[in-house]
């Protein structure tokens, strides 16, 4: 007998599962965007717009033709890079909210290095500003770690703060030093030169990014089940006491895995700077890095299911633009979708662990 | 000439600290029981926003603090019920009323923007505000600043000479021997995170209808997070927050005064302060905790399953 709720005449049964069925893994996810895009639907009506119609064009917008999917795998780039990113991270039970704070830093450095290094070619350049960014970003996500290992700080914040801080240094060089002259109305830094620019696939905005973040992706399953520094954060997130009696470095792994995932995350700046916008546009980010938090507990924080996630949310982002045109529905309401799915993904887990018996008492 | 600045310094250092009291208080009562709430945000921006659409269709203030004490209220039961009663992650589910809270109002706020109503007024306490210095830093400011003056006292009373403050921190430390004692471990942080949101709605009231009075999207500004820095600040102690509250009030307010005097120094450098200061603040007081061995409510981030260690 596992624990028993009433409620009149109803009794709730929460029975622990001895095993976890797989389909539940697919079905959670699947129900939890469903069920959210229903209530959304309650936002929807109050700004005096048919759910109905709203969704279709919002589906159309964001899977309907070729077009639309390109633009729907452009959103859905920084997600997965940013995703991945806090994912490794989560596991190691390490609480980073930070992949905004880091993406943005990547943004920075790369238009750092294109600015500097603009007479590179591209088989140097390219290489280059991504390797700059994923070390300023991978520093950047360090400090939280640091500060929480050695002084006990809480990393839930230190990471919130820091976002608002790199958001902030970016307005700053946008605005101040790194602005273009020739850019009236939409304040941003000079194009970067031809040779540093990410190509993309012919005809769309895609670029190659996609395919580092799926390399990412492949990299990252295989680094957490077969290699020694993925069982170590997977100890590690599951029990850091366990952890430590096993003589893991708790230090070094966190560091580690702060830094990657850091880095990670700063890719996905560095690619709408060097692969999308060729220059660092004011707020070029809608909260990937917020978004990324739901997109890696969708996939239940497995690299391989992230891609995935994030391209329901890329098209979810997609969408959202379409009908805030048509419909002049504010895209805030993409962000309170976004919050839905992560409530019932939440409130719909505990089947994982329970198996739930609703009956009527006698 | 100095004087007045100064005295005008503190006093807005205190309106600017209310907001920040406020949610304080509610999230200590949160933490106590053992469920750390990080939806004060949203909880925060829905009674900004509710408390001025409130005050656009009825004109009356009082009633429009009201429902946005209340919205806080529902939504924080969101939480109660994902964290409490299906055992969800705490962090995530506080991340989720945050962002949902953040999306809603930036949803149906827009009819409101460029609105300005009359809010509550600010009322001077006859005697008391008559006071040299005094007076004007601490009464001749709004009734919600006051609500949160009576609120410290009550709370620490609450949770230190009450049987119910006992049972939520018997509960927060220890559900387990809690719940053998009889005690209902899930009523009482139901109750908590209830008094948690409810004072964060009526922060967000103190926003839009007794600060600003009018609605601006994304209003909080980040006061949310701040709060929770508060309130491990406090030591989970209600009378601490309030220094925690006013030292955050005090340096938004530089940072205000900063742009304002236009010292050279570039703008987004001023809006960083309180981001910096927040991270200064957390990296002393971790410090301070470690040196004293106070830890936050030993059951904070684990649901309660009765039954199961």
């Amino acid at each position: 007998m596992g624990l028993v709720v009433k409620f009149g005449s109803i009794e709730i049964e929460f029975r622990k599962r001895a095993t976890r069925p797989r389909y539940l893994a697919y079905l959670v996810p699947f129900v939890a965007v469903i069920v959210a895009l229903l209530v959304g639907s309650v936002l929807l009506l109050s700004e005096g717009v048919d759910p109905l119609t709203a969704y279709l064009a919002l589906f159309n917008t964001a899977f309907g033709n070729p077009y639309s999917l390109s633009e729907t795998i452009v959103k859905a780039i920084p997600l997965m890079l940013a995703a991945l990113g806090t994912a490794i991270t989560f596991l190691a039970g390490f609480w980073n909210i930070g992949a905004e704070g880091q993406l943005q830093m990547g943004a920075l450095a790369a238009t750092w290095v294109t600015l500097t290094f603009s007479g590179l070619p591209s088989f140097v350049i390219i290489p280059w500003t991504m390797f700059v960014a994923f070390a300023v970003g991978g520093v950047w996500g360090m400090i939280p770690a640091f500060f929480k290992v050695k002084l006990g700080m809480d990393e839930i914040l230190t990471t919130l703060m820091m976002n608002y801080v790199a958001i902030l240094a970016v307005t700053y060089f946008i605005y101040g030093p790194w602005r273009d002259p020739a850019a009236y109305g939409n304040p941003r830094t000079q194009l970067v030169a031809e040779s540093a620019r990410i190509p993309a696939i012919l005809g769309t905005r895609i670029h190659l990014t996609l395919f580092v973040a799926i390399g990412i992706a492949v990299l990252l399953y295989w680094v957490l089940r077969r290699t020694k520094f993925g069982l170590e954060i997977r100890i590690i997130g599951g029990n850091k006491d366990a952890a430590k009696y096993a003589g893991i470095n708790l230090f070094k792994n966190l560091l580690l895995v702060t830094l990657v995932g850091g880095g990670i995350a700063a890719l996905a700046g560095m690619g709408e700077v060097s692969g999308l916008y060729y220059c660092l546009p004011k707020s070029f980010s809608p909260g990937y890095g917020y978004t990324a938090v739901v997109v890696a507990w969708l996939a239940r924080l497995n690299p391989l299911a992230i891609p995935v996630s994030a391209f329901l949310f890329g098209g979810l982002l997609n969408g959202g633009y379409g009908i805030q045109m048509v419909f002049a529905v504010p895209i805030a309401l993409v962000n309170a979708i976004q919050a839905l799915v992560l409530f019932f993904v939440l409130a719909l887990s505990i089947f994982y662990e329970y198996n739930i018996i609703v009956r009527r008492r006698r | 000439m100095v004087q007045d600045i100064i005295v005008g310094f503190l006093s807005t250092s205190i309106a600017v600290g209310t907001s920040l009291l406020l949610g304080a208080i509610g999230e200590i009562f949160a933490e106590r029981s053992g469920v750390m709430n990080l939806g004060v945000e949203g909880m925060m921006i829905m009674g900004a926003l509710s408390g001025f659409l409130t005050l656009t269709l009825t004109n009356d203030p009082w009633i429009a603090t009201l429902v946005a004490t209340l919205v806080g209220g529902v939504m924080s039961l969101i939480h109660a019920v994902l964290s409490v009663t299906l055992r969800a992650n705490q962090i995530l589910s506080g991340l989720a009323l945050t962002m949902f809270g953040v999306g809603v109002s930036g949803t149906l706020g827009r009819s409101l923007l460029g609105v300005s109503a009359k809010g509550l007024p600010v009322v001077p306490i006859p005697v008391l505000s008559e006071i040299p210095y005094i007076g004007p830093i601490l009464f001749q400011h709004d009734p919600i600043t006051y609500i949160s003056y009576i609120a410290v006292p009550v709370a620490w009373v609450v949770l230190f000479k009450t049987e119910f403050g006992l049972t939520v921190r018997a509960v927060g430390e220890d559900p387990g021997v809690a719940d053998s004692l009889g005690i209902n471990v899930y009523r009482t942080r139901y109750v908590c995170i209830f008094i948690g949101g409810l004072l964060s709605g009526l922060a967000g009231a103190f926003l839009s209808v007794a600060y600003a009075r009018m609605w601006i999207e994304g209003m909080t500004a980040g006061r949310g997070w701040i709060v929770i820095v508060i309130t491990i600040f406090s030591m989970w102690n209600p009378v601490r927050a309030v220094v925690g509250a006013f030292l955050f009030g005090g340096v938004t307010t530089l940072s205000f005064i900063f742009q304002g005097l236009g010292v050279g120094i570039p703008a987004e450098v001023l809006l960083m302060m309180p981001y910096l200061f927040t991270i200064a603040v957390l990296l002393v007081v971790s410090q301070e905790a470690v040196r004293k061995r106070i830890s936050a409510p030993t059951s904070m981030y684990k649901p309660y399953v009765r039954g199961e260690r």
